[in-house]
């Protein structure tokens, strides 16, 4: 019996996610902790900050390739976007347009606003998500990662579906009102939150990468998020082309998708009707893809 | 939140780090600490903010047995701390000692 | 001769008997009776003032029954005197609300610690005594005989045969004591069958039974999901390991419930492995399925394992584990909770827990303020039998530490409390004064329901280091060692630091260091599972989780 391999991404913290991502000893931070941009509305309410307000910004390599690197620390306050923490990240991405990385790499991990400074994170929000397309106007690729416990929901949420390509683990979960959100506005009988199965099943990395939402799907390993990114530089897929028409193809597709589905409630009916197999939400992430890449 | 600080005497650090370091994280039952240089080299200096209210007493032992155990004058420790044990307090103050060691 | 003389009866009990059979005889077809009938029929056979056990385990509830008996009138039944181990359902609560039931032994109650607790300062109702579950078993066959038990299984036959499923728990002491008292056996089944697995109870000991109309509840008490352990309970884990079970060679042992020995199970297919302890330690356990074992067993650390009852998820994995664990000739789990905790008392070398306080005596308790939750069987596995005659390496060697020199004329069981110095802000673990010394005050107890008795105690393990209480000469060298390890708690900062390193030059206190232990490589990489799913992949998908422990 051996140790489990590899560290987790899921346990680790934003920091350890930067460093196990890049080259070794290539990562260089913005506005890093020592600056102290901490959090004035937190400070206001007597709540604990944070030197870094929960989120790391910098440069790295990948193989060389110079990255701009955003990592949300989710076990701060969910991860969630207040004014600096947004700041940072649009910060950040704008910087990218105008040093011209080989590409951002996002991770996510994030409820969305942070509720207590709701109109400044509201703010951020779109702030970032105006800056991310920015980039992508500019030509440089982002790539979401999506494997950390809080996921990407909310305004996250949207932003990671922005990206040209998003990297999810089974674990990582994805989608914009959270399972607490839905239950609590729809009643635990459309949704029920404690369902934890039932939330994978919705949100989960799976059924995203079944959707297509997510670009590739990987175990909850460091160094496979890591594999992930080093293949994502040599393919360099593009979220699509940013013309009108090719919006138009992508929204008629979401419409057809919407009708023809409609009656699927679970992540399972879904895998039932492609003939995944009722083992589906069980199956290890390799034997998953492969499934997956037979039916295609 | 309460904010106390201790300038406490200690053994000249003998590798100062290049650049600050934070280790942990702000969550329930944790803390971060950022090392930073600037003391001076006999003195050793922690600026706490912690969310359990009437721990200074227990603090000042914490801190007072680390700088016993390792050469930290010159040093300066910032911590945020959202309610860790000592237990919690100390691992983490000997993580990032680690961290500074290491090449 | 006598004023009896010749004309005594000796049979009361069986014309009793008798006589409840008849009252309630028009229930029954066979032994069967049907759901519906069950209020008016515990109404027929109950007597005012009975001694009644309603089967109430630490997992397996006797819930259908308790429900009908809560319903019973008042005025037909009252006054009972419940007998049972383990108070966990509201239903419980109500019988003495109701006036049902008057007096109470037994010997946990968990969920319903705080209810009971108003119930006893509300004198609704009167507590006999709080036992261990030994003790508890032992007075059902001296002076605690229930005259009427209702009993939870899985499936009867039309005979009335039982078959008991992995969870037998406490089911064959309560009947092998009723029944053989000329007492009534009540069963609740969740099936009726055909033909039976096997049978654990055989129909001529049992009355009558009720197909209940839903499964009886079991709750999945034993599963520790890996994601929370912590890297303090990681460290103290290490600990624990190279300290202790390597130290003494520990063969056969018995772990408590909680996240600390969950870091244990976790640890030795790993760290203990590492150390080359594999087949030198933990072999033999007296522990109920755990999950988070089920690493250590497919490393080929544990050769065998006897359980008190089942837990929930485990039945395939263990069904396919014959070697290890104690099955039927259906393939499931075997359990039996007076052979468990008399395996524990007798045959293992080692006890390991946690606690929630703890005094410089050693003494130690769960007991909190407005909450009685008594005992269940860790007084009994954390204790040292002094009846105990066979030897072993690990409890000869605890024996000579104890006696400081000289051939010892007894072993010593390792009694080992593994905890925080914190539990949280505002919590320390050491205390000077036990709360439950108020909670006997507040509650009127003949004695502070201390858990384990701080003579009992061998080793103290806290993330500061392992004290071993064995070779403390006097008070105040034991005093010390607790305050060696007892952190920045007041208890702790108030140690004598020059005694205290004195202690640890004698190596009655180990610091990690002392161990060769690095503190910073006690992260959660070192757990041979890191997650419940990891659990399952490592069971090769036979652990089927509850639902509430999977997110897929």
């Amino acid at each position: 019996m051996n140790r489990i391999p590899g560290k987790s991404y899921r346990e680790a913290t934003a920091r350890q996610r930067v460093a196990g991502l890049l080259d070794a000893d290539s990562f260089a931070e913005w506005v890093g902790p020592a600056a102290r941009a901490t959090s004035p509305h937190l400070a206001a309410l007597g709540l604990p900050c944070s030197f870094d307000d929960g989120v790391v910004v910098g440069q790295g390599r990948v193989e060389e390739a110079v990255v701009t690197i955003i990592a949300q620390e989710g076990q701060f306050n969910g991860g969630a976007v207040g004014e600096v923490h947004g700041a940072k990240i649009r910060g950040a991405l704008q910087r990218a347009v105008r040093e011209r990385p080989t590409a951002v790499v996002f991770c996510i991990d994030s409820g969305g606003v942070r509720l207590h400074e709701a109109n400044a994170g509201l703010l951020a929000i779109s702030e970032i998500m105006r800056a991310l397309l920015a980039v992508q106007g500019a030509g440089i690729p982002v790539w979401a990662l999506v494997g950390g416990s809080c996921g990407a929901f909310g305004g996250m949420g949207i932003v990671a579906r922005l990206c040209d390509a998003v990297v999810m683990s089974e674990e990582g979960r994805l989608g914009l009102s959270g399972p607490e959100v839905i239950e609590t506005v729809m009643g635990v009988e459309e949704f029920d939150a404690r369902d934890r199965a039932l939330v994978w099943r919705v949100t989960g990395g799976k059924i995203r990468r079944t959707l297509g939402e997510a670009t590739v799907l990987v175990e909850d390993r460091l160094s496979a998020f890591r594999a992930a990114l080093e293949s994502l530089r040599h393919s360099c897929p593009v979220a699509l082309p940013r013309t009108l028409d090719a919006l138009q193809a992508v929204q008629d597709q979401l419409t057809a998708r919407a009708t023809r589905e409609s009656d699927l409630r679970d992540g399972q009916a879904l895998w039932d009707r492609l003939g995944l197999g009722a083992d589906a939400a069980w199956m290890d992430t390799a034997q998953f893809n492969r499934r997956l890449q037979e039916l295609a | 939140m309460e904010s106390f600080q201790y300038d406490l005497p200690a053994r000249p650090c003998v590798a100062l780090p290049v650049r600050a370091e934070l280790w942990g994280v702000v969550s329930s039952g944790n803390l971060e600490v950022l090392v930073e240089t600037g003391p001076p080299p006999d003195q050793c200096r922690f600026q706490v903010e912690t969310s359990a209210h009437g721990f200074s007493e227990v603090w000042q032992a914490v801190l007072e047995d680390f700088v016993t155990r390792h050469a930290v004058g010159g040093l300066s420790f910032s911590i945020h701390d959202a309610g860790a044990t000592p237990a919690v307090v100390s691992l983490r103050l000997e993580q990032a000692m680690q961290s500074l060691k290491a090449p | 001769m006598n004023a009896t003389g010749p004309s005594r009866l000796w049979n009361h009990e069986a014309r009793r008997r008798t006589a409840r059979l008849t009252r309630c005889a028009a229930f029954l077809r066979g032994k069967e009776v049907a759901a519906a009938d069950m209020v008016p029929f515990l109404e027929a056979v109950l007597e005012p003032g009975d001694r009644v056990c309603l089967e109430g385990n630490n997992q397996k509830q006797a819930d259908f029954l308790a429900a009908a008996l809560a319903d019973c009138s008042a005025q037909r039944v009252h006054d009972l005197h419940l007998v049972q181990s383990v108070l966990a359902l509201p239903e419980h609560m109500t019988l003495f609300e109701k006036g049902i039931a008057r007096r109470l032994d037994f010997s946990f109650a968990g969920p319903q610690a705080h209810h009971l607790a108003r119930l006893v300062q509300d004198r609704a109702i009167e507590i006999g005594a709080i036992h261990t579950y030994l003790e508890l078993f032992g007075r059902y066959f001296i002076d605690l005989t229930p005259q009427v038990c209702l009993i939870a299984a899985q499936a009867a036959d039309a005979a009335g045969n039982l078959y008991l499923g992995p969870n037998t728990e406490d089911t064959p002491a309560i009947v092998e004591a009723t029944a053989f008292k000329s007492g009534i056996v009540i069963a609740q089944v969740n099936e009726l069958r055909d033909a039976l697995p096997r049978v654990d109870v055989p129909a001529d000991w049992v009355d009558c039974f009720v197909v209940a109309p839903r499964p009886h509840h079991i709750e999945p008490l034993f599963t520790r999901d890996p994601a929370h352990i912590t890297e303090i309970q990681v460290l103290m884990a290490m600990m624990a390991i190279k300290g202790i079970y390597a130290a003494y060679g520990v063969e056969r042992l018995n772990h408590g419930i909680g996240y600390d020995t969950a870091a244990i199970e976790l640890l030795l297919p790993t760290y203990g492995a590492e150390l080359g302890l594999k087949g030198r330690v933990a072999r033999h356990w007296a522990l109920n399925p755990h999950p988070t074992l089920i690493p250590a067993i497919e490393a080929g650390f544990v050769e065998r394992v006897h359980s008190f009852g089942s837990e929930v998820g485990m039945e395939a994995y263990v069904a396919a584990r014959p070697d290890v664990f104690f099955t039927g000739p259906d393939g499931s789990l075997r359990s039996n909770r007076a052979f468990c905790q008399m395996a524990g008392l007798y045959a293992c070398d080692l006890f390991i827990g946690s606690t929630l306080q703890m005094d410089l005596d050693g003494n130690s308790s769960t007991a909190t303020l407005g909450r009685i939750t008594g005992f269940g069987g860790a007084p009994n596995m954390g204790s040292d039998a002094r009846g105990r005659r066979h030897a072993s390496a690990a409890w000869l060697q605890a024996g000579r530490e104890k006696c400081g020199g000289g051939p010892p004329v007894r072993g010593q069981k390792l009694v080992v409390q593994v905890v925080e110095t914190w539990r949280e802000p505002h919590h320390p673990t050491f205390v000077e004064r036990l709360d439950a010394w108020q909670l006997q005050e507040d509650m009127g107890l003949a004695l502070p329901p201390i858990m384990i008795h701080g003579d009992d105690v061998s080793h103290v393990v806290t993330e500061e280091g392992v004290a071993n209480l064995l070779l403390c000469r006097t008070p105040e060298e034991r005093s010390q060692a607790i305050r060696g390890v007892a952190g920045y708690t007041p208890v702790g900062r108030a140690r004598d630091r020059r005694f205290v390193e004195n202690l640890r030059d004698r190596g009655i206190i180990r610091r990690p260091e002392d161990l060769g232990i690095d503190v910073r490589q006690a992260t959660r990489d070192l757990l041979a599972a890191r997650t419940i799913k990891d659990l399952v992949r490592i069971s090769d998908g036979l652990y089927q989780p509850p639902k509430q422990f999977r997110n897929w």
